[in-house]
């Protein structure tokens, strides 16, 4: 090891890049080398006080806004701009993406009506996907049973809510059991029902998409959906049952959670 | 079609998810390589703009060396837009210049003993930045961004002992500088200590 070959070394050794053997040479030279163990010490020095100091900056909250904005927006449009969509209120948000400071902030309150509302989107189309998914043989049911006693105290300590499992079958809705399924990466607690050949599942979590008092409906694939806030919870309903039969279950479901003594 | 604005969706969240978290890192290096907060602004909503458009074939490496990469791109694309008007953002010529320099560049006014002392953050920013580059961009991504040789490497697209050299070279520079400021902040003590 000579001092050449040390003054280059030395920066590994002290950002800890250097393997174990290089590093015992650049000690048995420092030790007989006062000049270059001088260096590395004041290098060493310097590097804690970069470290202390302050070095990095922290991104404007003008700019973060901007950024999200134009993340919020679809890509086509940040990228071309050109005229994919009809005027919606996304494409009227493009324009927010170039604009002003004031323009930012307007658009930077209206971002989180869009996200939001992604965010649903995407959990709708989950939500059809657990469906699918739990109608494939085995996958129906993790508790399979009609007796609610049963199925409610089941989900203790696997979700963090207490679903409402209340019976149905005088509405001629059997309740078949329940299942932990995944939503958004969250354990949710799945509550399967079927009426004639129809499986219903309803899923239930604190926190699955946008808070609504009013119920909503959708369909994607085939399925239809409806999903809507209650008592701090979100409810998701999806099943090939007809839209009027599944507005039937809903509003049972709504009505017995407004009743807790029924529910039990 | 709807299944397309689903999955898009659905990928705007994964992006936002992954890639803003890192955003004062981009926003600190973005600082540093252009020099002011306006350029800096721009260069890093171009990146995260690219970096979207770009993140369906994403594999890897850790998102935060592949933005700084990205923004470095876009840094140097704009550099070149604006021509070679700006001298000290020429790399090639500040690679040049620092070529011929010493490896180790002994301070001038004070002797080897001096002990460099705790500098205020503004100060060493300012020396950080008065760097020249390749060797700026090399000791921010270390000591303030926190990479790897190896990350670096990969961001500035050169093997792993150039960027040992052009830290050594950083460090000994911003070292020179340090103790100019030094000696200039703090000359009478320092006058007094060398007469003694």
């Amino acid at each position: 090891m000579n001092c050449a070959e040390f003054e280059v070394l030395l920066h590994a050794l002290i950002d800890g890049e250097l393997d174990a053997g290089h590093a015992r040479e650049l000690e048995a030279h420092t030790a007989t080398c006062s000049a270059c163990a001088e260096k590395l010490a004041s290098f060493r020095t310097m590097r804690e006080a970069m470290s202390g100091a302050a070095l990095k900056e922290t991104a404007p909250a003008h700019l973060r806004t901007r950024i999200e904005t134009a993340l919020a927006v679809p890509r086509s449009r940040v990228i071309s701009m050109r005229d994919f969509f009809k005027p919606t209120r996304r494409s009227f948000f493009g324009g927010f993406a170039v604009g002003s400071a004031l323009s930012a902030a307007v658009a930077a309150s209206l971002v989180l009506t869009v996200i939001r509302n992604n965010q649903e989107q995407t959990i709708a189309d989950e939500v059809v996907s657990a469906h699918v998914r739990s109608l494939q043989a085995g996958h129906l049911m993790d508790v399979a049973t009609s007796d609610q006693h049963t199925v409610k105290p089941w989900f203790n300590g696997r979700v963090d809510v207490a679903p409402p499992v209340v019976d149905l079958t005088a509405e001629s809705f059997t309740l078949l059991g329940g299942r932990l399924d995944y939503i958004d990466s969250e354990p949710v607690a799945a509550i399967v029902y079927q009426r004639r050949k129809h499986v219903i599942n309803l899923f239930v979590a604190q926190h699955l998409g946008a808070r609504r008092a009013h119920t909503a409906s959708e369909s994607i694939q085939g399925y239809n959906i409806r999903h809507w806030s209650q008592d701090g919870l979100d409810l998701w309903v999806v099943s090939d049952l007809a839209g009027e039969e599944l507005d039937e279950f809903v509003q049972k479901i709504a009505s017995a959670l407004r009743r807790p003594s029924g529910a039990s | 079609m709807a299944n397309d604005a689903v999955a898009e969706q659905e990928k705007m969240r994964r992006f936002r998810d992954a890639a803003l978290p890192h955003l004062d890192d981009v926003y600190t290096l973005a600082r540093y390589l252009m020099r002011n907060p306006t350029d800096a602004e721009d260069a890093v909503q171009e990146c995260y703009l690219r970096a979207l458009r770009h993140f369906d074939s994403y594999r890897g490496p850790a998102m935060k060396p592949w933005l700084l990469a990205i923004l470095r791109n876009v840094c140097n694309a704009e550099f070149a837009r604006r021509g070679k008007e700006e001298v000290p953002t020429d790399f090639a010529q500040d690679e040049a210049v620092a070529e011929d320099m010493p490896m180790w560049q002994e301070p001038q006014a004070s002797p080897e003993k001096l002990i460099l002392r705790q500098q205020d953050s503004a100060t060493i920013r300012q020396l950080v930045a008065e760097l020249p580059e390749p060797f700026r961009e090399t000791i921010v991504l270390r000591e303030v961004n926190d990479l790897s040789y190896q990350e670096i490497a990969e961001i500035a697209g050169v093997p792993v002992g150039t960027v040992m050299s052009r830290l050594a070279r950083a460090r000994a520079m911003l070292r020179s500088a340090w103790n100019a400021a030094e000696t200039a902040t703090s000359r009478p003590a320092t006058a007094s200590r060398v007469m003694q």
